[in-house]
């Protein structure tokens, strides 16, 4: 599809055209960035590295109503997603839109789940390449993501200095390209191989990796292994590597009601840290101590994620490292795996 | 696009009580309100749904009924938690909601021309009770049917009408046990993994299906084995906190297979390859 330019200064008119969208951009929030609706283009921020949350509850939000009703009546109202229209998020890195990718897979197997699917068809996502590795802990390249991965994205863009250079990856994205016509001008001849060279550049720059050939394999056969004690035993069973990872997407429902009887039914993120995800009402709990929840949360990341949708629930965005306050680190726990006897 | 999450309103045609106690267990017979429901319900023994009430929650219980029994299904729930204390303030008159048919269900189609053996325990005789009257409504299909059954008391053991109707009739072998001894107990006295020993049911052409407590399940699978009954042989039923019950919400895998979706009935063979089944 054709390369296009989009100077910088043109970035403010973008936004604003983008505006008639619910657009969607990382913005400052306190000392961090999150991905967030914008009215203003002034409050996108897009000199960012990556953002803390990551864009993933536009497409499944942290709670959502699933259908309304008054207590005591057979009415349910169900959620009418298209209410919430067409969104684009906006200048989203390239592994938080594969993660994506990855989750859609869970989201239309067997059961389509209508509220998920729905948004997803509603939005589109427009990339912005990793022209420095955002963070110190990216692995992406480890789980066949690129800096300048295209999976999952409907446009890409390209910070070349002056402009940005405009991918059109899908139908959305050229679409989406029509609509900034007026915005956008020729790509200069060369770009693309200038843009191809700055990937290979980039991928350079990524310190950590692990070799994920046979951990999923390998997994299943480490089950009594004693390295799950160990890398457990310093979590708090907080729960944040779950909660801000873009592919984790467990969740739990719940039911509210108001004093006047007007109830919602509701889905809210879940994490398989907690004690209480698994606790049955009888009291039991087959994963009753941290030890049995982390071997959980790498086994459903890097082998029953593969084994059932064919790839890992892991994009290498490196969030779980960085913000977890024990500095539990995943590639460590992996490494732990792969030295496994 | 199919919603799901959406549950369909059942209106309770008769409930009574099943086994006495703080965690009593009380069976439901309901009918849809909408009978258009009816039209594009269709569920096979094993398969569960999620019951509950708007504003309170929903939990994942086994269908008790048979397909073969129409125009209403059963559910038999223990009093347990939130829910489940809602559900038994009802009565009939009353209405909660159903969604489903969710799950796998018991392969019966491939135990045609098979012997058949079910040794339950407590409430984990509900997923069996399908299977039960599917082959005495299809009593031509099957083999010999042999029922075993156990509960703490006499007065725990559920469904105890049909158990006896089931005896009187004399057409299946029906053997009963209770933890501890009473006084006129006609039958077993010890726990169902000891009585199946004693029943001895052949595994010649014989399927044997188990429900009940994890341990009692433990120790039945080893008997079973004991008996000669191959992994394949053998099927059951498993339980985990549930919250969609389509696969999507994470919390009932047991390794890479999802309670809700992939179960919940397992052959023996399926479970020994994960490590996690019986935690």
């Amino acid at each position: 599809m054709a390369l296009k330019k989009l100077s910088k200064e043109k970035m403010g008119e973008v936004l604003g055209e983008l505006s008639k969208f619910r657009l969607v951009a990382p913005a400052k929030s306190d000392e961090v960035v999150v991905f967030k609706q914008i009215g203003d283009p002034q409050e996108a921020f897009l000199d960012y590295g990556n953002s803390t949350v990551p864009p993933k509850k536009f497409a499944f939000p942290q709670t959502e109503t699933l259908f309304r009703f008054m207590v005591g009546s057979p009415e349910l109202k169900e959620k009418n997603v298209e209410e919430e229209g067409t969104t684009v998020i906006f200048g989203l890195r390239p592994c938080d839109a594969r993660a994506m990718a990855i989750v859609d897979k869970l989201f239309s197997w067997d059961f389509d789940d209508p509220y998920y699917l729905k948004r997803r068809e509603l939005t589109t996502l427009v990339g912005m390449a990793c022209v420095e590795p955002p963070s110190v802990n990216c692995f992406c390249t480890s789980l066949q993501g690129s800096p300048f991965g295209t999976e999952g994205l409907d446009m890409l863009l390209t910070d070349m200095g002056d402009y940005y250079l405009v991918q059109s990856l899908t139908e959305k994205g050229e679409k989406l390209a029509e609509t900034l016509s007026s915005q956008l001008e020729e790509a200069p001849a060369g770009d693309e191989k200038k843009a191809e060279e700055m990937a290979r550049e980039s991928e350079g720059r990524i310190r950590r990796s692990i070799s994920t050939a046979g951990i999923p394999e390998k997994l299943p056969g480490l089950w009594e292994n004693e390295l799950w004690k160990r890398v457990s035993a310093a979590c708090l069973g907080c729960g944040i590597c779950t909660f801000l990872c873009p592919t984790c997407h467990c969740f739990d429902i719940q039911d509210e009601v108001d004093e006047g009887g007007e109830g919602r039914r509701c889905r809210m993120w879940d994490s398989c840290m907690f004690e209480e995800y698994t606790l049955h009402a009888s009291g039991h709990n087959p994963r009753p101590t941290r030890r049995e929840r982390t071997r959980n949360r790498i086994n459903h990341k890097y082998s029953y994620y593969p084994n059932r949708f064919g790839v890992i629930a892991c994009v290498g965005c490196g969030r779980c490292i960085n913000l977890c306050p024990v500095n539990i680190d995943i590639l460590d726990i992996l490494d732990q795996v792969v030295d496994a006897q | 696009m199919k919603n799901p999450y959406i549950p369909h309103e059942v209106k309770i045609l008769d409930t009574w009580y099943e086994a006495p106690g703080d965690r009593c267990i009380k069976t439901f017979k309901v009918t849809f309100t909408d009978e258009k429901v009816w039209d594009t319900w269709s569920h096979l023994p094993g398969q569960c749904a999620m019951v509950g009430i708007p504003g309170v929650g929903e939990s994942m219980f086994c269908i008790s009924s048979s397909p073969t029994e129409k125009g209403y299904l059963r559910f038999s729930i223990m009093k347990a938690g939130k829910n489940t204390s809602a559900l038994h303030e009802l009565e009939a008159g009353d209405t909660f909601f159903v969604r489903g048919p969710l799950g796998n269900n018991f392969p019966l189609e491939d135990w045609k021309g098979k012997n058949v053996v079910t040794i339950g325990g407590g409430i984990g005789q509900a997923p069996l009770r399908p299977v039960i009257q599917w082959i005495r409504d299809n009593r031509g299909d099957y083999g010999e049917l042999q029922l075993i059954y156990g509960a703490r008391t006499s007065a725990d053991h559920c469904f105890k009408d049909e158990f006896k109707e089931i005896l009187e009739e004399g057409e299946c072998a029906c053997h009963l046990s209770i933890d501890v001894e009473e006084e006129e107990w006609p039958h077993f006295v010890g726990f169902v993994p000891q009585l199946l020993l004693e029943v001895a049911p052949s595994p010649e052409n014989t399927i044997a299906v188990t429900c009940g407590p994890p341990i009692m399940i433990k120790f039945v699978l080893q008997n079973l084995e004991k008996l000669g009954f191959t992994p394949d042989q053998v099927y059951t039923t498993l339980e985990n906190r549930m919250k969609c019950g389509i696969g999507k919400c994470g919390r009932c895998n047991v390794g890479h297979l999802y309670v809700c979706k992939d179960g919940p009935v397992f052959s023996y063979a399926q479970l020994k390859e994960i490590p996690e089944a019986f935690a």
